[in-house]
C-alpha cells in the first residue's frame, strides 16, 4: 500500500477516535453525581422491565421515538407515582419530583449512557 | 510493513499451534457461563477450579439474557434481549453461530430430544423454533390472542414429548405447543388469569405453573391431562391487602420444587408461598426481607436461597426446608441478580452486579470460598441444566 494512503487513513482513524472520545467525556462531565446515579438506576433497575437500552421488555420501550407524542408531565407523574393497574410501580421512595421530571425530559431527548 | 506482517503471521501461527496442541480431552459437566450484561460478553467458567477460563464477546444486548445447553453440555444457546440467538462452543470457547431472530426476546428452551431450540419473543409476540444444530428457522407460532393482537410471551419451558408450555402476559393464556413435527407445530390454548409474568414446568415434567401479576394466584395446568384446563391455586393469597410495589418481576423455574413442596415468590408481599405439590394447597408462608425474585432450591432440596428486587438486592435469605424458616441472612454484595448451584449443591455462585464480581459460597458453612471478577454480571448458567426437564 502507498505510504501516503496509509498515513492518511491512520490519521483519519485517529481523528475519529479522539473526536468520539471527547464527545463521550463531555457528555459524562455535564452530569452531576446525582444525575449519574439516576442514569444508572434507569438503565439498570428500570431496565429490568424496559431493557437496559430502553428498547422495552415486559414494560414499554422508552426511546424518544416511542415517547414523542406523550406529555413530559405525564411521564414524570408515572415515574413518581406509578400507574395503577399496570406493572409500573411508584419510584417516589427513591427520587423527588424534580428528578422524575429530569428523567422524563432526558428520556424524550436522548438518555445518557 | 512487510516485516510487521510476517511477524504477525508467525505469532498467529504459534498461537494456533499452541491452541491445538494444548487442548486435552475433557468433559463439560463442571463448566458453565456468566453473562456480563452491559458489555455483551460471556465468561466461561469451571466449577471445579472455581475459575474462569475464557471470555467471549460480540453477543449484543444481554440485559435479561439466559442460556440453555445442548444435551451433551458442549454448546450453550444464549438468548439476548435484542433478539440475538448465539450458539457457543464451551470446549473451543468460541461462537459457532449467531442469528438475530426477533426484535425483542426474553429467553428460550430446548426440546426433550435436544434437536429444537425454541425462543420466546416480546416483539413480535410469539415463539420460534430453530434447528439446534444449524440455528435454521423451523417454524413459528405467533402469540395472537385476539384478531390482530399479539401478546408478549413469558415462562417458556420444555416438557416431555417435544412440547413447550408458556404463557401470554397480555393474553392471559397458557399455551402448549407440540413440536413433534417441528415444521408443523400444534398449539392448544387454556385461559389462565390476569397477566401471567413467568412460568415453570415441575421437575417431573407433569405440571406447568404460571405466576399471575394481575391477580393474587398461580395458574396450574396438568400436562398429563391438559383437557381439564388450567385452574387457580393460591387464590387470594394477598387477602385483599394493599400490595407492596414490585420493582422487579420474580422469576420462576423448576428449581422451586423441593421435598414435595413448591416454594413460590409472592407478588407484592415479602413472603415465600409454600404449596404441597400433591394437593396443590397452600401449606405455609415464610417471611423474607424483600420482594423475592429467585427462590431456588439447592439440588437436594434442603435449602432454599432467595434474592430480592431493588432496593433490597444486596441481601440473600436462606430457608431450611426442614425448619420451614429462614436460618441464614447474608449480604453477599451489591446488586445480587442471580444464583446458580454447582451440580450437587455444595457451592452456590451469586452475581453481584454492582461489585463487578461473582461470589462463591459454601452452602453448608455459608463461608465465601471464591470470587471471580466479571463486568456487571447477571445470569449464571451451569451445564447441569442440560439434563433437567423444564430448563
Amino acid at each position: 500500500m502507498n505510504p501516503e494512503v496509509v498515513r492518511a487513513r491512520v490519521s483519519a482513524l485517529l481523528f475519529c477516535f479522539f473526536s468520539l472520545s471527547t464527545v463521550t467525556v463531555l457528555a459524562d462531565e455535564s452530569l452531576t453525581p446525582r444525575q449519574r446515579e439516576l442514569v444508572r438506576m434507569v438503565r439498570q433497575d428500570c431496565g429490568s422491565c424496559h431493557g437496559m437500552t430502553l428498547q422495552g421488555g415486559l414494560g414499554p420501550a422508552l426511546l424518544p421515538a416511542d415517547l414523542k407524542d406523550k406529555p413530559v408531565e405525564g411521564l414524570a407523574a408515572t415515574i413518581y407515582q406509578g400507574r395503577p393497574g399496570t406493572a409500573m410501580p411508584p419510584w417516589q421512595r427513591f427520587l423527588n419530583e424534580a428528578e422524575a421530571q429530569w428523567i422524563a425530559e432526558r428520556l424524550m431527548t436522548e438518555f445518557p449512557q | 510493513m512487510k516485516r510487521l506482517r510476517s511477524l504477525l503471521c508467525a505469532a498467529a501461527a504459534t498461537l494456533l499451534l499452541a491452541a491445538c496442541a494444548g487442548q486435552p480431552l475433557r468433559g463439560t459437566g463442571d463448566l458453565g457461563l456468566i453473562i456480563e450484561r452491559a458489555s455483551g460478553h460471556v465468561r466461561l467458567v469451571n466449577t471445579s477450579s472455581r475459575q474462569p477460563y475464557a471470555r467471549i464477546g460480540g453477543l449484543g444486548d444481554l440485559s435479561h439474557a439466559s442460556a440453555v445447553y445442548s444435551r451433551d453440555g458442549r454448546y450453550a444457546y444464549i438468548f439476548g434481549r435484542d433478539g440475538g440467538l448465539t450458539k457457543i462452543d464451551l470446549l473451543e470457547a468460541k461462537i459457532v453461530k449467531r442469528v438475530i431472530q426477533s426484535g425483542n426476546a426474553i429467553g428460550g428452551s430446548i426440546s426433550q430430544d435436544g434437536r429444537i431450540v425454541v425462543v420466546q419473543n416480546y416483539t413480535p409476540g410469539g415463539i420460534k423454533a430453530f434447528d439446534a444444530e444449524t440455528l435454521d428457522l423451523l417454524s413459528e407460532v405467533p402469540a395472537e390472542y385476539a384478531p390482530g393482537k399479539f401478546s408478549k410471551v413469558v415462562g417458556l419451558a420444555d416438557s416431555p414429548g417435544n412440547k413447550f408450555a408458556y404463557a401470554l402476559f397480555d393474553g392471559g393464556e397458557i399455551r402448549v405447543t407440540d413440536f413433534s413435527d417441528p415444521k408443523a407445530p400444534k398449539t392448544e390454548r387454556y385461559p389462565a388469569g390476569s397477566q401471567p409474568y413467568d412460568g415453570l414446568v415441575t421437575p417431573d415434567g407433569r405440571h406447568f405453573l404460571a405466576g399471575l401479576f394481575g391477580e393474587d394466584g398461580v395458574a396450574l395446568l396438568d400436562l398429563w391431562q391438559p383437557e381439564k384446563g388450567a385452574r387457580k391455586i393460591l387464590e387470594n393469597y394477598g387477602r385483599g391487602e394493599q400490595k407492596l410495589p414490585v420493582f422487579k418481576m420474580p422469576h420462576l423455574r423448576g428449581w422451586s420444587v423441593a421435598q414435595g413442596k413448591a416454594y413460590l415468590p409472592a407478588i407484592g408481599r415479602h413472603e415465600i408461598l409454600v404449596v404441597d405439590v400433591a394437593t396443590w394447597k397452600e401449606v405455609g408462608r415464610i417471611p423474607v426481607r424483600g420482594q423475592p425474585v429467585f427462590v431456588m432450591a439447592r439440588p437436594d432440596g434442603r435449602q432454599i436461597w432467595v434474592n430480592f428486587a431493588f432496593p433490597d438486592y444486596g441481601m440473600v435469605d436462606v430457608v431450611d426446608t426442614l425448619a420451614g424458616k429462614v436460618v441464614k441472612q447474608l449480604a453477599p454484595g451489591k446488586g445480587i441478580l442471580h444464583m446458580e448451584f454447582t451440580p450437587r449443591g455444595e457451592n452456590v455462585w451469586l452475581s453481584a452486579r454492582d461489585d463487578n464480581k461473582v461470589v462463591i459460597y459454601d452452602t453448608a458453612s455459608f463461608a465465601q470460598v471464591g470470587e471471580i471478577a466479571a463486568d456487571n454480571p447477571s445470569g449464571i448458567f451451569f451445564t447441569t441444566r442440560a439434563a433437567r426437564i423444564g430448563f
